[in-house]
């Protein structure tokens, strides 16, 4: 590796750092811009062009609150959490293949700030890793509330943590390779995207991310109606600004995560042919140039969109209650998961990557059944009082 | 006894397959709120657009002139009287001679005074007033204050001036009577 190439790397590892925090404040913004457009209001729109300026204006009211620290809590543990909790999260968006190569003279950079062969192994442990400042951060405050909601994070996180490993097993199974630019270069055709071959894998993985974020219906962690604020209960100033802002770093890196791994990542359709003719006609390596942009815009947009749907879910739906969060957990996801792995190898055996279609057209099978048999609900009738 | 058609009966009954799924219902209230995100919001940005509040709304306090210009007000007091949150008070005085052309009558308010901050908009001294000479404006509000000592309003602000005269216009789609026939006809 020479200078040159040193030098590119570290410019796209820079890029990808200021990428990840700007979107992580955008979607403060997008939250709130959400989140009122859902319940019929137009949100933020003050600080600057259409509001555009208040995540600066958050930030900057974080950093003059008061720093608190509890007289009863353990001070350099207290600082660690929130730290911890920033720093795994920002470490995790290391090694998304964000796009495919940049060329220039006979050098060829994968847009990627790290490539290694165990992609998803290093985000799985750093994702585990993430619930530590959680934990730490609720325990050292030295409250009942704070604990509990730190107790009720790592016990959820290590729950839904095993469906969701079991239902990435099958991908892993299908490409063979722990890479995640391997698994995204497996998905080049549209119909091979792991969201047609993988569908119940995908609602596993959706929802278990959703739990592994500590995202609304799963946001037990911080749950105001029981804990106060949960985890973060004692917390102020940049200190809890640090752990919303950890919050919106994990949702853009799984976001990131679930387009990599289930809908193809950089891909699009027609993209060789497109890519093909951009290459005729503007060069070989100007066109590849183009053509990857191309590719880092739509794994954006894909980004975009699931950003939204993670806030679109919270607008929407209430929180679970514990027991049926471990109850979904544990009794639904698990089995499920386990029968996704068995299925999909049975399919493989046969090279039949569509295999795991049976369970998902069984299950839509059982809801109707179960529906059809189901006693019909009473229509109230607008009675005469 | 039913009160409403909407209510229903709780029921604690088994969920079946499809409700422990979660799923259907997940996606049909996906469907209800992106329903919602693309509909017309019904907010109005306030400081820079402002809705038409009627012409009963009861904002800013002023004291009329008559036709001629001359100030309604004898300072009988009956508005201070009426006051729940007593916010007026006055200072009479005798009409001099010459002073035909500023004030209607022989007694007249030399000070005349409303308290902002105890003022609770009722609109009760409107009512009291024998002469009406004070009215709450239907079409400006008082602003909002930062120093106290900028609440108490005297005549200088209340006194309602030649070249920018109130008219409780009746609004052609609103239908009222207006509480003086001669308002209208008095401010034009």
């Amino acid at each position: 590796m020479d200078l040159t190439t040193l030098l590119v790397k570290g410019l796209i590892i820079l890029i990808i750092f200021v990428i990840t925090l700007t979107i992580a404040a955008y979607s403060t913004y997008g939250e709130r811009k959400v989140a009122a457009f859902l319940q019929d209001r137009i949100g933020p729109n003050r600080a600057g062009p259409w509001g555009l300026l208040q995540p600066l204006a958050d930030g900057g009211k974080m950093f003059f609150k008061e720093d608190f620290i509890p007289a009863q809590a353990s001070k350099w543990l207290f600082i660690l959490g929130p730290c911890l909790a920033m720093l795994t999260a920002l470490m995790s968006s290391a090694v998304i293949p964000f796009g495919d190569t940049i060329r220039f003279g006979n050098y060829a950079i994968p847009v990627q700030a790290i490539e290694i062969n165990i992609g998803v192994l290093y985000i799985f442990g750093v994702v585990s890793l993430g619930v530590y400042g959680v934990m730490v951060g609720g325990w050292a405050s030295n409250n009942k509330f704070s604990l509990l909601g730190a107790i009720r994070a790592a016990s959820q996180n290590i729950s839904y943590e095993i469906a969701l490993g079991l239902s990435l097993i099958a991908i892993l199974m299908m490409t063979g390779s722990l890479s995640l630019r391997a698994i995204i270069d497996e998905q080049a055709t549209f119909f091979e995207w792991n969201i047609f071959t993988q569908p119940l894998g995908f609602v596993i993985f959706l929802t278990c991310a959703f739990a592994e974020c500590n995202r609304t219906p799963f946001d037990l962690p911080e749950c105001e109606t029981e804990l106060i604020g949960g985890y973060h209960t004692e917390y102020s100033s940049m200190k809890l600004g640090f752990y919303l802002f950890a919050e919106y770093i994990n949702m853009f890196v799984s976001s990131a995560f679930i387009s990599a791994l289930y809908f193809g990542g950089f891909h699009y359709p027609f993209m060789s042919e497109i890519s093909g003719a951009l290459e005729n006609s503007m060069g070989a390596i100007a066109g590849h140039n183009v053509a990857t942009a191309i590719g880092i815009v739509m794994f954006f947009a894909k980004i975009f969109f699931f950003i939204f749907f993670f806030m679109w879910v919270r607008w929407t739906l209430p929180r679970f209650r514990y027991d049926q969060l471990m109850n979904l957990g544990w009794k639904t996801f698990i089995p499920l998961a386990i029968l996704n792995v068995v299925i999909t190898g049975a399919g493989l055996l046969y090279d039949f990557k569509y295999a795991t279609w049976i369970i998902a057209i069984t299950m839509i099978g059982m809801v109707v059944v179960s529906n059809a048999r189901a006693p019909k609900r009473e229509v109230v009738r607008p009675g005469v009082v | 006894m039913q009160l409403t058609n909407r209510s229903k009966q709780v029921s604690n009954k088994e969920m079946t397959l499809a409700e422990k799924m979660y799923l259907p219902a997940v996606i049909s209230g996906l469907a209800i709120t992106i329903g919602h995100f693309f509909r017309k919001k019904p907010t109005i940005q306030y400081p820079e657009v402002k809705k038409y509040l009627g012409p009963i709304y009861r904002g800013h306090h002023i004291l009329k002139r008559d036709e001629q210009g001359r100030e309604r007000c004898t300072a009988c007091g009956l508005c201070a009287v009426a006051c729940p949150a007593e916010a007026i008070s006055m200072v009479a005085a005798e009409r001099e001679k010459g002073e035909e052309t500023l004030y209607r009558e022989e007694k007249y308010a030399a000070v005349y005074e409303i308290n902002m901050l105890r003022c609770i908009f009722c609109g009760l001294c409107e009512e009291a007033c024998p002469k009406q000479a004070v009215y709450l404006r239907h079409d400006r509000m008082v602003p909002v204050f930062q120093e106290r000592d900028e609440v108490i309003y005297g005549k200088d602000r209340l006194v309602e001036k030649m070249d920018d005269r109130y008219i409780r216009a009746n609004n052609s789609e609103v239908n009222t009577t207006p509480t003086e026939p001669s308002l209208t006809r008095a401010a034009t």
